[in-house]
């Protein structure tokens, strides 16, 4: 009951977050200048409400809200690396690479499918599709944990001092990261996943709105933050 | 294995992330210097905010009336807290100098927890002034 509950909360917020966002946006202007947040914060948005009637339909333990899930996850996912591609071009700015960071974007992700379904075929010969979707999952939060981390060396190379824009790929970072993390959980320890490790990804899915929204909402275009700083001291 | 790597590498990775993004948070606090009003209120006399007056200042902090701009950061900051005091009680006898960059750390946090009381207390004021000018 309260575990409902608190699924209830973790989507109502997440949902209010990801509108939230894309209001700012269009209220301030910029909803074009940040397209792909902006249209993955509307995607996510729609995904939320959706799985809301689809748990209300089917319940949680039906296979239609899993394949939905899943599947809806994947297709997000790929979004996101849309929004880490706009972020690499920004901090390479002027550098003229557009055309290569897509190339090498899409490269990564056909890359990606192709090991996961090499993985799950050699571990599993039945319920292939369950499994591989799971994997895929895992996998490409784990690529974009990668090229998270790729892209904050850049920052720090390149001596970025956008607050706006360090904020918004750090938040990436942990929801990068979390997500990740929770997908491997879930392939260690399958009997834990549902009692305790399902309310990491929402909560993690409410991290990113939460972090983007603060960003955009109090951190003006201006500020500007001595990156090295922040990792010398971390040290 | 591949899964119990991958859980490794991204709770290295998560961690990380988290404690930079915090940073990011602080560092705009970090230049700000306190106000004589703050010091006097909340008995810091010296330059530097200790690292164990973060709570007693969020309670301060939470006596005045919200902004409600700062509740986010102090959450996060918050949490960023408590998980430093965790790190510290773990590593204090095993790993000095990680102590002691988590005395550092902390000690920002209080700092910004007094920065975000300096802050509300100017809007207290403010609101004060506001009501007894239209009463008049």
């Amino acid at each position: 009951m309260l575990g409902s509950y608190l699924s209830n909360f973790l989507w109502l917020a997440g949902f209010l977050l990801e509108v939230y966002v894309v209001v700012y946006s269009l209220w301030k202007k910029t909803f074009v200048r940040n397209l792909p947040i902006n249209f993955y914060m509307l995607c996510e948005a729609a995904v939320t409400l959706g799985l809301y009637f689809c748990v209300r339909r089917f319940g949680t333990g039906s296979g239609t809200y899993a394949y939905y899930y899943y599947y809806t996850d994947f297709l997000l996912t790929v979004l996101m690396f849309w929004v880490v591609i706009r972020f690499y071009q920004m901090v390479f700015g002027e550098m003229q690479i557009s055309q290569h960071l897509r190339k090498a974007a899409v490269l990564l992700l056909l890359a990606t499918a192709a090991f996961s379904y090499v993985a799950v075929r050699h571990q599993f010969k039945s319920n292939l599709s369950n499994h591989y979707v799971v994997e895929l999952g895992q996998n490409l939060y784990f690529v974009g944990v990668v090229l998270t981390y790729v892209l904050w060396g850049t920052v720090l190379k390149l001596r970025e001092t956008r607050t706006r824009l360090v904020q918004l790929i750090l938040a990436l970072g942990v929801y990068f990261s979390g997500t990740a993390g929770t997908f491997a959980i879930g392939n260690l320890f399958p009997h834990l996943y549902l009692p305790f490790f399902r309310f990491l990804l929402p909560v993690f899915g409410l991290w990113l709105p939460l972090a983007w929204a603060y960003t955009f909402t109090k951190v003006p275009e201006d500020a500007r933050l001595a990156t090295a700083a922040l990792v010398a001291r971390a040290r | 294995m591949i899964a119990s790597l991958i859980f490794v590498i991204s709770f290295a990775a998560l961690l990380q992330f988290f404690i930079l993004h915090c940073r990011s948070i602080l560092a705009y606090s970090r230049r700000v210097e306190l106000s004589d009003r703050v010091r006097e209120v909340t008995g810091i006399a010296n330059q530097n905010v200790s690292a164990g007056d973060f709570d007693r200042l969020v309670q301060l902090v939470r006596l005045c009336p919200e902004r409600g701009e700062d509740r986010k950061e102090i959450r996060v900051v918050g949490a960023y807290y408590s998980l430093l005091a965790l790190l510290d009680r773990l590593t204090r006898s095993l790993i000095p100098s990680l102590a002691a960059w988590t005395e550092l750390e902390r000690q920002s946090c209080s700092h910004f927890a007094a920065v975000a009381l300096d802050r509300r207390i100017s809007y207290s004021r403010d609101l004060l002034t506001q009501q007894v000018a239209d009463r008049l």
